[in-house]
């Protein structure tokens, strides 16, 4: 019953109007000359300093849905949940050097999205447009996801109804308020939200560490307590540690989600608001912190076993829901008005990173889809508009995911998502260090890494749950004809054979003298820093000749 | 930290390359969190924490002093 949580649901309205104003606010905040172009309203005015950044793309990266997926992961499996925490170890040393290349260029030429760039480097509009539609569909799901977490809280507040309009409710006016500030304010606003987003998940996660190993007889017990819950379960998977089976999933699921994380739209569009080089070099080494802050919330799974929390029931009959395990153990452990405080931390979490995406998401169809098919000659500040409205269109398609259907399926797109979007990796990543593949091997390569990789997804089932397909993202190498049990993390495997294939087509296409599409850009863009001047289209015509008609 | 230092606009500077030595430091600690005989074990034990996880915790240290470590040496600025 709601009554029991009012104080809960007072704390949690009051933060989260307090942030909903922020958001109107911030559209005076950093005030630029003149809002109507997508630099200013998708991108900041690509002006954020150090700490700007390192809040924005902190609250970004390290999402609402992580902070009740992740614990929920560790509560049920043990072990293999805190692949977290390798996986956000690896990210930053292994793309110190890449964005700020990527960075680099997108300042000289005036880039907004990872797309525009392919479209100039590997002069192919069909390749860019491959690459702007992998970014939306990995990102809409992620959004409405986004959504899931803020439903988890609401659900243990015991804000829900029986009608599906009922339930869905509060999230539908939380997301309305969302998108009319993201409309107006743009990536101002969540760059605003998040100083206040992540202070309280910091001061939350302080509190919690300390505070509930105590009462809950110190980590040793609580690791011993999660340790006798998974000897008693009769799953082999499980765990406090991993065993001889899921060690390659484990270490390849982390390296492949690390691979996967800078190719995303919303990540690339936080890299691209900040002012130099130097401010993103800091942040690799700063960002880590949220690292910390991600494997201490992971333990909060353990700590949920060892203050015997029992998940809420999901939404079909007989199943359970592993996402309220974070909010439950927070309502039975803390006082109301702190329960209300950490809330509203989820809650809003979830806003920062949906805003992001969201802004990506239509950045990539103004630039990608509306100037390049729809209306080529179209001005700054008709972009800037369509990619406002975008971003409405695309927060209603979230919402609407959420309400129409089940959230498992947004939870299964979300897992493809990581894969589609590693196939990004040969044209964006590379991209940035090579010339070497030829166009048309790049489509042919991502085409092959999409084939197999929702083959391989399609074919994992998990007989506990009784699905049959797309249950998970360890494929079992037995598949392959291997005699083994062990495991292996779909998106690498499937981003190998795209490489493979991207390759042989090159030197098949280059063998056969296949036309290939012009550069764009000289070396020396891809160490330009703030300061350095726009390419003008003289430089783009000296360093790339346009095929004469 | 530093005092922060004029931004002088500087072609000769914004041309400079990335290319370090240092940089292949970066490899480390993209490599050890990667290889779970390391930290795939029980004990010992550090305040309570499995090895498992206080070792791994303890690879974000490693990260954040490797990435600081070769931003400090690579940086443009404040070299000899």
């Amino acid at each position: 019953m709601w009554r029991d949580h009012l104080t809960e649901i007072i704390v949690f309205s009051v933060l989260f109007l307090l942030v909903s104003a922020m958001g109107f606010v911030a559209a005076r905040w950093r005030r630029p000359q003149d809002m109507a172009h997508l630099d200013e309203w998708g991108l900041g005015g690509r002006s954020f300093g150090g700490w700007i950044t390192w809040f924005l793309v902190g609250g970004d990266l390290y999402t609402a849905y992580t902070f009740v997926a992740v614990p929920a992961l560790i509560f049920g499996a043990g072990a293999a949940g805190f692949f977290a925490v390798p996986y956000t170890i690896v990210i930053y040393p292994l793309v110190f050097l890449v964005l700020c290349r990527l960075w680099s260029v997108s300042h000289r030429h005036g880039f907004v999205t990872p797309a525009d760039f392919v479209r100039n480097r590997f002069g192919s509009p069909v390749l860019a447009l491959l690459v702007a539609i992998t970014g939306i569909v990995a990102t809409m799901p992620y959004i409405a996801l986004q959504l899931v977490g803020i439903e988890a809280v609401l659900k243990t507040m015991g804000v829900t109804g029986d009608s599906a309009l009922a339930r869905h409710l509060p999230i539908i006016i939380a997301f309305a308020i969302l998108a009319a500030y993201t409309y107006q304010s743009g990536l101002r606003a969540p760059a605003l939200i998040a100083f206040v987003k992540d202070s309280l998940i910091y001061v939350v996660i302080l509190v919690a560490v300390i505070y509930l190993p105590y009462k809950l007889g110190g980590w040793g017990s609580i690791f011993d307590a999660a340790d006798a819950k998974f000897q008693a379960t009769p799953a082999p998977g499980d765990g406090i540690l991993l065993n001889a089976n899921n060690q390659l999933q484990y270490v390849t699921l982390a390296f492949g989600s690390a691979l996967a994380l800078f190719l995303y739209p919303h990540s690339i569009t936080g890299v691209l608001a900040s002012r130099n080089r130097d401010v993103i070099k800091r942040n690799m080494s700063a960002l880590p912190a949220y690292s910390l802050l991600l494997g201490l919330i992971a333990l909060l799974g353990y700590m949920a076993i060892a203050a015997n929390v029992k998940p809420l029931p999901g939404a079909k009959a007989g199943s359970v829901d592993g996402n309220t395990v974070v909010p439950l153990l927070f309502d039975q452990q803390f006082p109301d008005w702190f329960a209300g405080v950490a809330y509203a931390a989820i809650g809003i979490g979830a806003l920062v990173p949906a805003a992001i995406m969201s802004i990506a998401a239509a950045n990539l169809f103004t630039r990608n889809i509306y100037k390049e098919y729809l209306k080529r000659d179209a001005t700054p500040a008709q972009e800037a508009n369509v990619s406002k409205i975008t971003s409405l269109v695309v927060k209603v398609g979230a919402v609407a995911c959420i309400v129409f259907l089940d959230p498992q399926f947004s939870i299964d797109l979300q897992l493809i998502g990581g894969v589609i979007i590693l196939q990004t990796l040969p044209a964006v990543a590379l991209g940035l260090y090579t010339r070497w593949f030829h166009r048309g091997a790049l489509i042919a390569g991502w085409v092959a890494g999409m084939g197999l990789g929702m083959w391989m997804l399609y074919q994992i089932g998990n007989p506990a749950t009784g699905k049959k397909h797309f249950a998970g993202s360890a494929f079992p190498l037995s598949e392959f004809g291997f005699d083994t049990k062990k495991t292996i993390y779909v998106g690498i495997v499937a981003v190998l054979v795209n490489l493979v294939v991207a390759a042989l087509g090159t030197l098949v296409l280059r063998a056969a003298k296949v036309a290939d599409g012009p550069d764009g850009t000289t070396p020396d863009d891809y160490f330009a820093d703030e300061g350095t001047p726009r390419a003008t289209s003289a430089d783009r015509a000296a360093s790339a000749p346009e095929p004469v008609a | 930290m530093d005092a922060p230092e004029p931004e002088a606009p500087d072609t000769a500077r914004s041309r400079a390359k990335d290319k370090s030595p240092w940089n292949w430091l970066l490899l480390i600690p993209i490599v050890v969190p990667l290889i779970p005989a390391f930290f795939n074990a029980d004990s010992p034990r550090l305040f309570g924490f499995p090895r498992f996880y206080w070792l791994q915790l303890a690879w974000i240290l490693l990260g954040v002093g490797t990435t600081t470590l070769v931003y400090r040496m690579t940086r443009k600025r404040g070299e000899h």
